[in-house]
This record gives structure tokens, C-alpha cells and sequence, in this order.
């Protein structure tokens, strides 16, 4: 059972009044407990169960401008004292920083709404078992399938934020996720792909035989791979990772990468960095959204930010601390992005596909060949061709390349966003990209 | 050493009788116990920008029978949530019958020092070291943008207790410093990094200046990355520096012979058991009895004692690596290889220290014999996908190759290939085999725990260059 509210309070206090006691100016504290159920499948039998039950204490102290913090998982009063007492007397021999503060009093979240983020359902492990053995059953009808792996995850959630201004908040989240990994095998070559589905209401969980299907068919389409020549050509970037390029732009607009001067967006506030067709929204307001906050990581109150607005830079991800430096007031994004999409386009996935006469689909990047101070991009990737608008053959052991400047210039989006995950895109065309192979 | 049953409910005997009695009918499984400190100070932007210190105490009880794992695991050492634990493993592997393998090996070998390396160097000292290395950096001149230079210290202690009051125990001290310069010159800004750590104190890797020699490392890369030009797209030969860059091996075949993946036939290796894999000249071990290295353990996370598995030898593959449950599955024994991030975690097989052995060429042997091609000295990061074989790595210093001498460097490129063949494509093996200084942090299964690598110098006939020059 999760603990509720009252008890983890007891412990953000405890440690606020210590703190305070020994000589803390300022204190700030999370304590959070979580518990989560795991069950796991291959090949049709159970592989794996796992419960966990975890507390967290996080503090931070200061003392003027002076600061430091501990992390702890256990909870009993007398480890705590011996943390607090060494985290006040590590503050108060590191260096001053005239940027160390809490949040400016008036910025601070004053309510808290329900979002919806809590089901209090629980899934038994029986039923989560039953869950798998759809999953993999259906995920292993074809014969080219030769190994299927699947999980369930039920995981609950409570914490409080609070601080020596007088902030308390917190909530119950819950969380559901289920995954299918299927193997496709044909002459001794094996292929492997996935599907995943993450919800924060378990009836709202994809049914196991679509999560099978969806894996199966990905897997075997993937098999028989070729390797491409090296040319300039138009990439599309599958659902699953189009999104990537938000998180990019979320890396490069948060306020210490601008402030460090280390990010290739310094200074392109108010200029046009997309096409002008793109809007980009974070939305922490969202009912049951993945993503979805009442405030951030500091208890500063978030609210819905255009990030771009018709291809125009119009916010950076701003917390206090770079805020100060930036001498821009925090817009609640200590801890990043809640839920960040890209608005709809305009082309259907069909016209999308059939705006060339060829183009090179990808639906899976691997390595992390982004440099968030160059722009310069260059990752492993699969996928298929595309002629006259169908997927014509896989493709694989490649590699695309730019630099993310000229990559958010070319953009075209289609009109397909779902939203899956926290961070969602529609499928992205981007024109020319260096693609290498043989 | 902890003891981890001070202040709580339950005592050492109490604890080993639940372990006894949930196991009597399992093939395998441990009470693991684990108390770990770690701290993190960071000098960014001219400033202290944190120091944090963590303390994190738990355990893991895992029951094994057939295939089937049962785990759970909590920061509450107490007898009440042993017990709700001990019935949720009971539970899940009712309707199974195991029979419980005592046998584990003993060793009196110790390859690292049970220090405290957070408390072995004070505070102040550390605050201090951070402002030199700034200053210094700084005062390389005006085109040094931004330093970013942090220590990272952590002590484990951990203890095994298995049916039938067997305990072992270990205690692993590991530190890690690094240091991170940006450069800005004509308007163009690039990065280099460099760190060096292991199982010893800070002061070990630290003392009589030679932080600087880290300093000027990273300075040096971020320099070399000034006049980088566009790196090349295509395939062409590669030849690879000594050191580092084995995160090629690691990647294009460690993940691949560890013994989940090949137990369950997923990996592109399964079936190439005593098969030649790679060039005649190529042998791999993984090691973890190496003196003090960030990928060695004394036991494994299982208690089993490491050693230095040979994996290739002379291009025939030899050996997975193994943990107690695939090893069983797969009638053979646990390799020492069995490794937790931390409580929280299930066991698994993965690397220690992964190594490709000398040859007989020298790096000159090999440039020269090269048209066209790059030659890449160090590296970001990579990755895998084990069942088609295909990895990357991420160049972070490169060069390219023109006529048998070394030209122009180039801007970090992805290199992309096909693990089970690209070792066939090893042409020469160098002698100048070297260990990585100490940074590898290996991702698997959302599991992160330190590595090592090494290898010589490598010429590879073949890859393919992710660069954005046709």
C-alpha cells in the first residue's frame, strides 16, 4: 500500500525543523514513496516478477547563498538527524553563489487541481499474467516469430514538495505500461522490434492482442534488411522517433544550456527556427497526461508555454536558478518538459509519403550522435525505402547526419500526432540528410 | 563493514532462517544487502554548482527455480517486510520445485582495498582541487568558454546470505573525476572531456599535479575539435587508436556473448560456439581480477569469484559470460559475471573488463597502409542491438586518412556495424594494447554499472563513416 500524504508531510517537516535548528536559512525537501509490480513473460511463460517498495528523501539546505543536499532511502529519524547534520555542515563550507535561492515566494503553485493522474485500481499479478499470455500469444502466431518477451508494470506513487517559504504540495500518481519484444528469424538473420503502450488509467491500456500484433508485424517486416548506397535524400522520421527531435529542442532551450552558452539556440529568442507552419506547445495541464504536472521540481506553478509559435523561438525551459542568471523569472520548467507536441501539420502520412518520388523512412535511431553545441547530428539508423509512396524494402546498418539548424528549417509535419507518450510528434519528413552506407 | 541488522527488528541468525526456509524449494537465490554512500561535487560556470551525498540502504530477495526469477526488494530492513517479501516470492513459485545448488567458490583473492574514498579526501580539499582545475583551464586564454570539472566518489558494501547460512561479503570503494572544457574560437565552439577513475582513493589518481595532465587532455581534444572539417559518409577503413576506442569491442561483441541473450538465442552469436568470429590474430578476454580497475569485483553480485574469462581466442569463440542462472540453464558455470546495479535490481551478465590483446603491428604499420580512410582516437558513447548484430560508437576525436599519412580532423561521426562479422574485418592487430583511464559506464536492461575496456590499435578493412561529406 502507498502511504498517504500525511506521513510523508511528517518527514518534510521533520527535516525542514531540523535543518532550520542547526543553522539552514533555507530548506528545501521531497520526500516520495513509491511501490511497483512487475510481471514478465517470454516464450509464453512466466520469467520474471518483481515488487519493489521504495521511499526517497531528497533535501537541499542553505545557508544564505551557501547550499548543499542529500539523498537518502531510509527514513528512520535518527538516520535523517545524521544526514541533516552533515548536509548543513557540507553547506556551510561550499562557496557562495549569488544565484542559490528558493523560488520567489509569489511564483509558487497556490493550488492544486486534479489532473486525473491517480487510478487506484490495482491489477493483481494473475491478471497481469493473463494480460502477457494474450500478448505473446498473438505476438507469436506467425512462424517467422522465434522469441517474444513481454512485461507489465504497475507502479504507484505519492509525494511532498515543501520548503521553508511555507510550500507544501503533493499528489498520488499512478502509472501502467506494458511492452511486447518480438524476435523474427528468416536463413539464420534475426530481427527485433517492439511495441509499447503507457497509461496513468489501467482501462485506458491498449488491448494485449493489438501490443502483440503491433510488435509481431514490425519484426517480421524488418527482416531481409539492405544495406543502401551513401546519397543526400529525404528522411522521414517514424512517430516513435520523431519525437526525438522535441527533446532535442527541449536540450537546447533550457535555460542552463543558454546560460552556459553551450547550446546551439543561444541567443535565437524571437528568431525563426522552424518553418513557419510549426507551433510547438508544453502543456502541464493535460487530464491524465503522462507528462502532466501541477508544478515543477521547485513547487513554481506551470502552465501551458508556446515554445514556438509559427517557426518563432518565443520561451526558453526556465528554473530559478538559471532564471537568476538569465534575469528571466522561472516559467515552472525546473525538471524540463511536461507535455511537449508538436501541433498538427497539415499532409496526411499518405501525401506525406507521396510528396517525392523517393524518400528514406526511419523507424529506429541508435547511438547518441546529437552535439547539443554544434547542432552537429549523426546516429545509426533502419528502416525501409519509399517509392511512389510505399514502403518498398528494409533497410539497415546506415547512418543519417546533419546539423540540427538546417534539420528544424526543413521540417514538414504530417497531420497523424498522437498523444502516446509525454513527449509527441506527428511522422516528420525532413529534406535532404546525408544518409551513409555503402 | 555494515552491519546491517544494527537498529532494527531482526538479527543476522533470524534473517538467515527466512532465507533458509523460502529457498528449501528452489534451485537458486540470495538475500542480498547493500549499503551504499556516494557523493557528487561539481564546479560549473566558475561556481560550486552542487554537492550532493547520497545514502541508500536496501536489500534484494530473489528465489530462482527453472527459469523463473522472483524478486523483491525495499529500503526497510525489518522482519516484518522480510516476511511480506519472502511470501511474495513464495507466491509467484508455488506451483514450481527446485533443488538448491550450495556450491559457490571460494576465494582469498582481493583486488581492491576496502577505503572510504569520500571520506579519505576532506571536503575542503576537493572544493579546492575543483578551483584549481578551473583556473587553470582559464587561464589557457580567452578562448576557454566554459569548464565543467566534478568528483564522484561512492563506497559499497554488500553482503550475500544464501540457504543454509552461507554469507559472503565485499566492500568496493570507486571514484571517478572528470573534467569537461569548451572552447570557442571565430565563433565555432567544441567540447572536450577526459576523466580518470577506478577502485582506489582520489588522491591516487590525483596527486603530484597529474589532474593537470586531465586537464590538458580535455583541452587538447576541444582543441583538435577547433579545426574540425566535415567528417566523410561512406565505407572506408578505419583504423582505431589504442585505449578507449575498444568500446568497439564492447559493444559489437560483449553484449552479444553475454549468456541471457544466448541462453534465450536472441544474440546474433548464439549459435557460433567454437566458430571462427574474428581475424586469426584477434583474442578478447573479459577480466575482473585486474588490481584496483573500475570494472573488477572481488565476488560478483552473486558471491561467485571473478576471473579472466577468455571470450576469443585467436578468432574462435571460446567462452560466454555467465551468472548463475544461465549458466545452470546452460550446463555450464557462472563466469563471475553476475552483476546488480544495486538492490533494486535483478542479477544479470555483463562485463567487466573487456580487452582485445596485443598483435604484433605497430599504429605506423597501419596508417601507412591506408588510401582513404579515418583514423579515430577517441569516443563518445555506443550501442547495440544484439539480435542484428548491428552497433554504433560516437567519434569524438578523428582524423582523416590520405595516402598512408594523417590529415585534417574531422567532426564527430557515428560509425555503424555489423558485430558478428566486423571482428573478420580486424586486419591488423597492433602491439601497443592500452586500458581505458577508468570512465566506463555500461547500460543495460536499465541497469548501469562501471566497466573497463582496452585493446591495441586496430585496422579495420571495412565500415561504414557516418559523416555528412559525400
Amino acid at each position: 500500500m502507498i502511504r498517504d500524504q500525511e506521513f510523508l508531510r511528517d518527514i518534510a517537516s521533520y527535516c525542514i525543523e531540523n535543518s532550520k535548528k542547526l543553522g539552514a536559512t533555507d530548506v528545501g525537501v521531497k520526500v516520495i514513496h513509491s511501490v511497483s509490480e512487475n510481471v514478465s513473460f517470454r516464450n509464453k511463460k512466466l520469467d520474471e516478477s518483481n515488487r519493489a517498495d521504495s521511499f526517497a528523501v531528497n533535501l537541499t539546505t542553505y545557508i544564505e547563498k551557501k547550499k548543499s543536499s542529500i539523498n537518502s532511502s531510509d527514513l528512520s529519524k535518527s538516520n535523517l538527524e545524521k544526514l541533516i547534520e552533515r548536509c548543513i555542515d557540507a553547506t556551510k563550507i561550499t562557496p557562495s553563489d549569488e544565484n542559490n535561492s528558493l523560488p520567489d515566494k509569489d511564483l509558487m503553485s497556490k493550488e492544486i487541481r486534479d489532473l486525473n493522474l491517480y487510478d487506484e485500481t490495482h491489477y493483481p499479478n494473475d491478471k497481469k499474467i493473463e494480460f502477457l499470455k494474450n500478448v505473446e500469444e498473438t505476438a507469436s502466431t506467425d512462424e517467422k516469430i522465434v522469441n517474444t518477451e513481454a512485461g507489465f508494470t504497475e507502479n504507484k506513487n505519492n509525494f511532498i514538495l515543501a520548503n521553508s517559504n511555507g510550500f507544501l504540495g503533493g499528489y498520488k500518481t499512478s502509472n501502467f505500461s506494458s511492452s511486447c519484444v518480438a524476435v523474427s528469424r528468416i536463413n539464420g538473420a534475426m530481427e527485433r522490434d517492439y511495441e509499447f503502450g503507457s497509461t496513468r488509467f489501467l482501462k485506458d491500456m491498449m488491448e494485449p492482442e493489438e501490443i502483440g500484433k503491433i510488435a509481431a508485424d514490425k519484426a517480421i517486416k524488418k527482416l531481409g534488411p539492405k544495406k543502401i548506397k551513401s546519397e543526400k535524400i529525404g528522411v522521414i522520421f517514424d512517430k516513435r522517433i520523431s519525437k526525438g527531435i522535441l527533446s532535442t529542442l527541449a536540450s537546447a532551450i533550457s535555460a542552463s544550456a543558454v546560460a552556459r552558452g553551450t547550446s546551439f539556440l543561444k541567443d535565437q529568442i524571437n528568431s525563426e527556427v522552424f518553418p513557419n507552419s510549426i507551433n510547438i506547445i508544453d502543456d502541464p495541464k493535460i487530464e491524465k497526461g503522462l507528462g502532466s504536472q501541477n508544478f515543477d521540481s521547485e513547487g513554481v506553478e506551470t502552465n501551458s508555454l508556446k515554445l514556438v509559435e509559427n517557426g518563432i523561438l518565443k520561451n526558453y525551459l526556465i528554473d530559478t536558478y538559471y532564471g537568476k542568471k538569465l534575469n528571466l523569472k522561472s516559467n515552472g520548467r525546473s525538471g524540463g518538459t511536461t507535455n511537449l507536441y508538436f501541433e498538427n501539420g497539415t499532409l496526411s502520412f499518405k501525401d506525406l509519403l507521396n510528396s517525392e518520388k523517393k524518400f528514406l523512412y526511419i523507424t529506429e535511431t541508435i547511438g547518441h550522435g546529437g552535439n547539443i553545441i554544434t547542432g552537429d547530428y549523426s546516429v545509426g539508423a533502419s528502416g525501409f525505402m519509399v517509392e511512389d509512396g510505399e514502403l518498398t524494402y528494409p533497410v539497415s546498418e546506415i547512418t543519417i547526419a546533419g546539423n540540427f539548424k538546417e534539420m528544424f528549417k526543413n521540417i514538414t509535419l504530417a497531420n497523424d500526432l498522437e498523444m502516446k507518450y509525454s513527449t509527441n510528434a506527428p511522422t516528420l519528413l525532413i529534406n535532404q540528410m546525408t544518409v551513409a552506407g555503402k | 563493514m555494515s552491519n546491517f541488522f544494527k537498529e532494527t527488528d531482526i538479527d543476522t541468525s533470524q534473517a538467515e532462517a527466512i532465507v533458509t526456509e523460502t529457498l528449501k524449494n528452489c534451485d537458486d537465490g540470495e538475500l542480498y544487502l547493500e549499503n551504499h554512500k556516494s557523493e557528487s561535487i561539481v564546479l560549473d560556470d566558475n561556481k560550486i554548482k552542487s554537492s550532493t551525498y547520497n545514502s541508500d540502504q536496501g536489500y534484494g530477495f530473489r528465489a530462482v527455480t527453472g527459469e523463473v526469477v522472483a524478486y523483491s526488494h525495499s529500503n526497510d530492513i525489518s522482519k516484518e517486510s522480510l516476511r511480506k517479501s519472502s511470501d511474495n516470492l513464495k507466491d509467484t513459485l508455488k506451483s514450481k520445485k527446485g533443488t538448491y545448488n550450495h556450491e559457490i567458490p571460494k576465494t582469498n583473492n582481493k583486488y581492491y582495498e576496502n577505503i572510504n574514498p569520500i571520506e579519505s579526501k576532506t571536503f575542503d580539499s576537493k572544493i579546492d582541487l575543483l578551483n584549481s582545475v578551473n583556473n587553470y583551464l582559464r587561464s589557457k586564454g580567452s578562448i576557454v568558454n566554459q569548464v565543467t570539472a566534478n568528483f564522484l566518489g561512492e563506497h559499497k558494501s554488500i553482503e550475500i546470505i544464501r540457504s543454509d547460512n552461507q554469507v559472503l561479503k565485499d566492500d568496493r570503494p570507486l571514484v571517478r573525476f572528470n573534467v569537461s572544457v569548451v572552447l570557442e574560437k571565430n565563433g565555432k565552439k567544441e567540447t572536450g572531456v577526459y576523466g580518470v577513475g577506478g577502485r582506489q582513493s582520489y588522491d591516487d589518481y590525483l596527486k603530484d599535479g597529474s589532474w593537470k595532465d586531465v586537464c590538458d587532455e580535455a583541452f587538447r581534444i576541444a582543441n583538435v575539435n577547433l579545426e574540425s572539417k566535415p567528417a566523410p559518409a561512406g565505407e572506408m577503413k578505419v583504423v582505431l587508436g589504442p585505449g578507449w576506442p575498444a568500446i568497439l569491442i564492447h559493444e559489437a561483441i560483449g553484449h552479444g556473448l553475454e549468456g541471457d541473450f544466448n541462453r534465450k538465442k536472441t544474440s546474433a552469436f548464439h549459435n557460433l560456439m567454437g566458430q571462427q568470429v574474428a581475424s586469426e590474430g584477434v583474442t578478447i578476454v573479459d577480466d575482473g581480477t585486474l588490481h584496483q580497475r573500475r570494472g573488477s569485483l572481488t565476488i560478483d553480485d552473486e558471491g561467485t569469484p571473478t576471473e579472466n574469462t577468455v571470450l576469443i581466442e585467436n578468432g574462435i569463440l571460446k567462452n560466454y559470460m555467465q551468472d548463475r542462472l544461465n549458466a545452470r540453464l546452460m550446463g555450464t558455470k557462472s563466469t563471475g559475471s553476475g552483476r546488480r546495479e544495486s538492490y533494486k535490481h535483478v542479477v544479470l551478465p555483463r562485463m567487466r573488463n573487456t580487452m582485445m590483446l596485443s598483435g604484433k603491428y605497430s599504429q605506423d604499420e597501419m596508417i601507412s597502409s591506408v588510401d582513404k580512410g579515418i583514423f579515430a582516437v577517441s569516443f563518445g558513447g555506443g550501442q547495440v542491438d544484439i539480435t542484428s548484430g548491428k552497433f554504433v560508437f560516437n567519434c569524438t576525436e578523428a582524423y582523416e586518412i590520405n595516402n598512408g599519412k594523417i590529415g585534417s580532423p574531422i567532426k564527430g561521426a557515428t560509425l555503424i556495424g555489423d558485430g558478428p562479422s566486423i571482428l573478420k574485418e580486424v586486419s591488423l592487430v597492433g602491439n601497443d594494447m592500452k586500458l581505458d583511464p577508468g570512465i566506463g559506464t555500461c547500460g543495460k536492461a536499465g541497469q548501469g554499472v562501471p566497466v573497463g575496456v582496452a585493446q591495441p590499435s586496430i585496422l579495420i578493412n571495412k565500415m561504414t563513416v557516418g559523416g555528412t561529406k559525400l
